[in-house]
């Protein structure tokens, strides 16, 4: 079947106006199937925390974009990544998400075995192979590599095409919102701790991504959780002291100013954060003791820098979102036009006292988990657009809040937090790296 | 002195929960628990620890009460249109009654179904209801759901198993 968009550039690019985005990037198919080709190749995406895989033979399975990966310790310490299929007839080699591997991965089917370094290690009977070019051929080489794999502070990215720029160039100076969250160790160090929620979404994967630096929503769409957690608090004895839930769902509802005040910064390649100044985050309590750890560990001045940054939602484009300040990690897998799998990881800071991680996965599951309140409202404004841009009449979202043409080409920049800019960098970058290389 | 619930107490109490929560009588729902008690559904298969590993949910009596008033709202989008649900439980078992401590156990598998407009999704779970009594009523300290797929990619459920 010949499709709109396969080698087409100039369809793809006529999809993305400065202030408009057409319907297909959220209903088409094979434009979702481009985006895996294209887009997810030619980025940076986040695999895993180096944390999961902690001893040699830990591996964790997961996926980047739709393409089944694995990542493994291998003997030397180091951290790869390679295509979760057996070169023999493609049998995806683990059954467990993660686990120990020892020293070898041995596929279910015909027990061929692979060394940590990918190397085909064994093949039963292998007489049967001799005479032939076996030794030549794909399937002596082994599991392959993903051709591009870099560690950064423990956050494990891979890339799979040779198209696309490195890893720091992708980046730039984004990189400093996942330094804030590691740097809130006080020994420098994040592990993945508290479980993860895997929250199943009838929408597109961007849907989500647009929705993280969306600042004209949470008042309305929170209200009914957050605000009315504000009604019912209300109604609580004088002197009760303020629990921790209530001093997260609180800040959804402030008014339009803090979120206007609060800024966003926009990056290069669709990166870019919220609350800049101030973020839903900044007034929780302070946490016995850990003030003081940090000021032993990095001096007064530094804890002070660290942990006055309250970045509220950092999108590194295009799939994750951190939140430095309470150490989460969402990570918005792709299935197909219409499906999207919602992971929300939590981190621990290590040396760090064990109520931040507390606080860290009360926060996943207040507004993270497929049975949050929060998680339930904003799903259905997904589901409920996923439905209603099949309306037709109109094939064009528009993303024009506060725009100026001067806007185009700049980078690390902070505007008024409601801008729609961030949102209007994302998708640039989506028309940049889905037609890199045509 | 407080008379002690007998066996058939105790399970008449949570097959009543059950009904409550059917009928959507979400106060009266909230009245069961204690003033200190809570609602559990971990997300991991055997989990221990409420406090530093996430849950599906673990809400003390203000958190259920902000879910009950919620589901009255009218800006409240992901009840428009409503969820109902349905429990069909099998009879509970007594597990531990410590009389001195008024202190009682009850284990109860079930299925669950919750529906909204078109869709309509089945759980299976088990129910651990660990419950008092205060004021010569039945009240439930905890009542952990331990969904048999817990660690699954979940869609929404938005009501009460």
């Amino acid at each position: 079947m010949i499709g709109k968009y396969r080698g087409n550039r100039q369809a793809i690019s006529a999809l993305v106006g400065e202030t408009e985005v057409h319907r297909d990037l959220y209903l088409d198919q094979e434009l979702f199937e481009l985006e895996m080709e294209h887009l997810f190749a030619n980025t940076w995406i986040y695999v895993g925390h180096e944390s999961q895989v902690a001893k040699t033979g830990d591996y964790y399975a997961t996926t980047i974009g739709t393409q089944p990966v694995i990542m493994v310790r291998d003997t030397e310490g180091a951290v790869r990544l390679f295509y979760n299929r057996c070169p023999h007839k493609g049998t995806r080699l683990t059954g467990e998400a993660c686990g120990n591997t020892g020293r070898f991965f041995r596929c279910p089917y015909h027990a061929w075995t692979f060394r940590l370094d990918g190397s085909l290690a064994g093949v039963p009977l292998k007489a049967g192979y001799e005479g032939t070019d076996f030794a030549d051929g794909l399937a002596a080489r082994g599991m392959t590599p993903v051709r591009h794999v870099h560690n950064y502070r423990g956050f494990v990215f891979g890339k799979l095409s040779d198209v696309g720029p490195g890893f720091e160039e992708f980046f730039g100076e984004s990189l400093t919102s996942i330094d804030n969250m590691v740097d809130r160790s006080p020994e420098g160090k994040l592990e993945v701790a508290g479980g993860v929620l895997r929250y199943m979404h009838n929408c597109n994967w961007k849907m989500l991504v647009e929705n993280q630096t969306d600042a004209c929503h949470p008042m309305i769409v929170h209200q009914s959780s957050a605000g009315t957690t504000v009604d019912v608090w209300k109604s609580a004895p004088a002197g009760t002291k303020k629990p921790m839930a209530v001093e997260i769902y609180a800040p959804f509802v402030s008014s339009y100013e803090f979120f206007q005040t609060m800024g966003i910064r926009v990056w290069d390649n669709g990166h870019g954060h919220t609350g800049v100044s101030h973020s839903i985050h900044s007034d929780y309590s302070a946490v016995p003791g850990y003030f003081e750890q940090m000021t032993a560990a990095y001096g007064e001045a530094r804890a002070k820098a660290i942990l006055n940054e309250n970045r509220h939602n950092t999108v590194y484009f295009p799939n994750i979102m951190v939140k430095g300040p309470i150490q989460l990690l969402r990570l918005f897998k792709p299935i197909a036009a219409d499906r999207t799998l919602v992971e929300s990881w939590a981190f621990r800071l290590v040396g760090a006292p064990d109520m931040l991680l507390e606080r860290t996965v009360m926060y996943n599951r207040l507004v993270n988990a497929p049975t949050s309140v929060v998680g339930h409202d904003d799903l259905e404004v997904y589901e409920r657009a996923q439905a209603g841009l099949h309306g037709n009449g109109n094939e064009w979202v528009n993303v024009q809040r506060l725009y100026a043409s001067s806007e185009v080409g700049q980078r690390n920049v902070v505007t008024d937090g409601t801008s729609e800019w961030q949102i209007r960098n994302q998708f640039r970058a989506w028309t940049k790296f889905m037609t890199m290389g045509l | 002195m407080t008379t002690p619930p007998s066996d058939q107490q105790l399970v008449d109490f949570v097959l009543r929960e059950a009904r409550l929560l059917d009928q959507q009588r979400w106060e009266d729902w909230l009245d069961l628990f204690a003033e200190d008690g809570h609602y559990w559904m971990p997300v991991e298969w055997g989990q221990t620890d409420p406090r530093l590993t996430t849950s599906l949910m673990y809400e003390d009596k203000l958190l259920l009460r902000v879910r009950v008033e919620r589901l009255r709202g009218n800006r409240t989008y992901s009840q428009s249109p409503k969820s109902r649900c349905h429990h069909v439980l099998q009879v509970p078992q007594v597990d531990e009654r410590d009389d001195q401590a008024l202190a009682y156990s009850t284990w109860t598998p079930m299925h669950y179904v919750e529906s909204r407009a078109d869709e309509q999704t089945l759980y299976a779970a088990w129910a651990t209801h660990h419950l008092t009594v205060v004021d010569g009523k039945i009240k439930i300290r905890l009542k952990r759901v331990d969904l048999v797929n817990c660690d699954a990619a979940l869609g929404s459920i938005q009501l009460f198993l």
